[in-house]
């Protein structure tokens, strides 16, 4: 709980901490050791060695080491009104290959989170449909499932830095995203189920929480990809991610993928609800909004080094790393920069290259020291390649709030401690 | 059904064995895959990097392999699973509404009415006249200012649809106690919204008759997302510079001027007095002289019960959101509640208390846990006038832990 950033520029001390944080053993080593004198902890017997570890049945459901107490969610409190209906982030930068464990997803509320037993939970099919029907979790574990792994990103993942480079973390700025495997049935068994009317254009889905969170959706996306989804990274969905059923909506923002899923409405036109007019709609310079703005745009950044994650090494070979995704199909390429733009150079894609989900990259180099700026840019497999701030703020202004994806900068100072910045 | 027969035609057939759909998935993800369909599969290498001095290679060259899926089959006729949905099921669950009235139930208000329930059962959040405390939403004012630096964003100022207000209010509001306003009451909240944002006079009356004669003025300033005709175009780049791209960088904007960031001592008050932050002004000095009353509070919680208290924190979640509890805790939409028992009625300094609390104040009556216990059991009969809009606790379980809890919690 206690990474501190302190004060108005990094610390010498905030470097400390860091680096104690990520990985104090190694570092209570460097401290143990005499200059040039062999390391006790090789050379000496260590109790871990001799004595016995922990039995099978201690921890019947695993959890990480208590050296990565650490690596948690977080919030920023003055973002919202109060806890309940708010956000926590995704740690990033400290995170790597492209799956997000289930207990680091981060968490978007709007009326709280609840633990609802599967058995007292329905999913309704109701409106401009053949047969209205009703259907019990066992019922639901009946139809063939399929498995996808898909980025899930809040509409205002990075709307916090619209006016200007503002919070100094990965986690905060670019933390409104996770990516999982999902187990779930297509939705467009279910709809053949109740047989869609002719007329049946749209849906309404609702959660079953006390927000009772709706979205209207159009019918050609629930018959393309729209997963109802009942598993996350094979165990049961946590219950701050809908459990025991969420709506899945690949690519498109994560507001859409209702939780506690418990109705799916079919109608003949949009319902205009609070999530998609009051908020959830982009408001540009000129005091006019668009409005179902689903698709996430592609996104990049560098998770590590960033403001939380410093080099702590001094000059020499380091890995640079982070994450790209795109709601529109694949990253086939990341660029990278560490002089601010002048030279770009192509990142080496690592793992899975998966449609809308999180594709990693990896950027080797041997620093010399001195300061960098870093920055990444996704290309995507349409040919999108994500643009700067300014170049967003040219076509929509500051006041969008949803749909950040402009470029993220990174300065990293002689010392390795890293600020978020904008650049010319 | 006919229609999707056709669409699913494909996909069923699919499952006769095409690959429906192709991964390409690094090795590290596949266990196993037969021979013959490694071979059949398309083997691109990873790109290439420039950072490769022989002296420290990056990770070798991966070979990604193509997983295949088959989409989950459709069944001709369905798959018979699930039950008919009753009418009164439907009803009770499908009371969503449309801009164009389509799901309104039978019912009216008007906006006096509306002002009566709105200031009792809304303005501890959103103010009297829709103006917000503290960072919950503003619902009233800002007309015109959308295309200023900080807009408004309103009921009047900025929402396109009035059928929004209903719905929203009917599905989630009181935030808390959703679902638990009429039908009448909702149509009586709408309608003074309408009259705070200066849409309708006073002598409004909605119903579900009149709904339909009402536009909000901002209805045609939305437009259908226009990303790919605006800036696809823009920002498809297939030559972008990788280069000598500029000649200079400049540094043009900090985070950390700002200083907002969780962690910082200040991020609960951006840009201000980060020196009265630091130190705690309450020095551990003054405590002998409360000493007796300390040991009686010590008394008191050593002998609580630990499950009770437990399960009070979990029903404090319900009050979590208006009242604050514990070390450091500060007045919210409600009071703080350190020490609630044995607390004078109504005496938290700078929270602004509704008359009847005053009035208990001024009569020197004290919270006693009888007392907390009938207000928590219906507080809008117990203390007529309240502005809490919380509905009461109806276990009276719930009660005694609650009460538990915050004697455990209070300093």
């Amino acid at each position: 709980m206690d990474t501190k950033f302190k004060g108005t520029k990094p610390s010498r001390r905030t470097f400390l901490t860091g680096a104690l944080a990520a990985g104090g053993a190694a570092v209570g080593a460097t401290y143990a050791r005499a200059q040039g004198a062999p390391d006790p902890l090789i050379t000496e017997v260590q109790p871990w060695r001799s004595q016995l570890g922990w039995g099978v049945n201690e921890r019947p459901y695993g959890v990480p080491s208590v050296h990565e107490a650490h690596v948690v969610r977080r919030d920023v409190s003055w973002l919202t009104a109060e806890p309940i209906s708010s956000i926590n982030f995704t740690p990033l930068h400290e995170l790597d290959g492209i799956i997000t464990p289930n207990g680091l997803c981060f968490e978007r509320h709007h009326g709280g989170a609840v633990d609802l037993d599967p058995a007292n939970h329905r999913l309704m099919i109701n409106g401009l449909v053949d047969k209205e029907l009703v259907f019990t979790m066992q019922d639901l574990m009946r139809f063939p499932r399929e498995n996808h792994v898909y980025f899930l990103e809040c509409a205002a993942n990075s709307g916090m830095e619209w006016a200007g480079s503002q919070l100094n973390g990965v986690q905060y700025t670019h933390g409104m995203i996770h990516n999982v495997m999902y187990t779930g049935i297509p939705l467009r068994l279910l709809l053949a189920e109740a047989g869609v009317q002719a007329n049946g254009k749209w849906l309404l889905a609702e959660g079953a929480d006390a927000s009772g969170m709706t979205r209207s959706i159009p019918m050609e996306k629930a018959l393309d990809d729209c997963l109802v989804a009942f598993k996350m990274n094979g165990e049961a969905l946590r219950p701050e991610q809908g459990y025991p059923l969420r709506l899945v909506v690949p690519g498109w923002e994560g507001n859409m993928w209702i939780k506690w899923l418990r109705r799916i409405e079919v109608g003949d036109e949009p319902w205009h609800h609070r999530e998609e007019t009051s908020k959830y709609t982009d408001l540009l310079a000129n005091g006019q909004a668009r409005r179902f703005t689903w698709e996430m745009d592609a996104k990049s950044v560098i998770t590590n080094p960033s403001p939380q994650a410093p080099l702590t090494h001094g000059k020499g070979w380091t890995v640079l790393t982070g994450v790209a995704w795109s709601g529109r199909g694949t990253i086939p390429r990341v660029d990278v920069t560490i002089d601010g733009g002048k030279n770009w150079h192509q990142a080496r894609m690592s793992g899975p290259s998966l449609t809308k989900s999180m594709h990693r990259f990896y950027f080797e180099f041997d620093w010399d020291g001195s300061p960098l700026m870093l920055q990444s840019r996704a290309h995507d497999s349409t040919g999108y390649v994500q643009p700067t701030k300014n170049e967003l703020r040219a076509i929509r202004g500051e006041n969008s709030i949803y749909h950040n994806n402009g470029i993220q900068t990174w300065y990293v100072n002689e010392h390795g401690e890293a600020e978020n910045v904008e650049i010319s | 059904m006919s229609k999707f027969l056709k669409i699913f035609a494909p996909a069923a057939s699919g499952t006769a064995g095409v690959l429906a759909l192709a991964y390409v998935m690094a090795d590290q993800f596949v266990v196993d895959v037969p021979a013959p369909i490694r071979e059949a599969i398309a083997v691109a290498p990873a790109v290439a990097q420039e950072v490769a001095p022989a002296a420290a290679e990056p990770a070798a060259a991966e070979a990604p392999v193509v997983l295949a899926e088959a989409a989950a089959p459709a069944q001709e006729g369905g798959y018979g699973l699930g039950r008919a949905a009753l009418p009164e099921e439907v009803a009770a669950w499908n009371t969503d509404i449309r801009p164009d009235g389509q799901g309104l139930p039978v019912g009216s208000g008007d906006v006096y009415t509306g002002e009566e329930v709105f200031v009792e059962r809304c303005s501890m959040c959103h103010g009297e006249f829709g103006e917000a405390v503290g960072r919950w939403p503003v619902l009233a004012g800002g007309h015109g200012s959308l295309s200023d630096k900080d807009p408004v964003k309103t009921i009047g100022s900025y929402w396109p649809y009035l059928s929004t207000v209903y719905d929203y209010v009917q599905r989630a509001m009181p935030f808390g106690d959703a679902q638990s306003l009429t039908a009448d009451e909702t149509y009586a909240i709408t309608a003074y919204l309408l009259y705070v944002n200066d849409q309708v006079g006073d002598d409004f009356v909605l119903s579900n008759e009149t709904f339909a004669d009402v536009k909000l003025p901002n209805e045609a300033n939305f437009y259908m997302d226009d990303r790919a005709e605006v800036e696809m175009p823009v920002f498809v780049r297939p030559d972008i510079c990788m280069e000598n791209c500029k000649d200079t960088v400049e540094i043009t904007m900090h985070a950390s001027n700002l200083d907002v960031t969780p962690g910082d001592t200040t991020d609960n008050e951006p840009a201000a007095e980060p020196a009265a932050a630091e130190a705690p002004a309450a020095e551990p000095a003054a405590e002998p002289a409360a000493e007796p009353a300390a040991e009686a509070v010590a008394a008191e919680e050593a002998a609580l019960d630990p499950a009770l208290v437990e399960a009070g924190a979990g029903v404090f979640r319900k009050c979590a959101s208006c009242h604050k509890v514990g070390e450091g805790a500060r007045n919210a939409t409600g009071p703080q509640l350190n020490g609630i028992i044995g607390r004078a009625i109504g005496s938290v300094e700078g929270f602004n208390y509704s008359g009847p609390f005053k009035s208990l104040h001024d009569a020197g009556e004290v919270w006693t846990t009888a007392r907390l216990t009938s207000f928590l059991a219906n507080p809008r009969s117990d203390i007529f006038g309240t502005r809490m809009s919380f509905a009461g606790l109806r276990d009276a379980g719930d009660i005694d832990a609650v009460i538990a809890y915050l004697q455990s919690v209070s300093q």
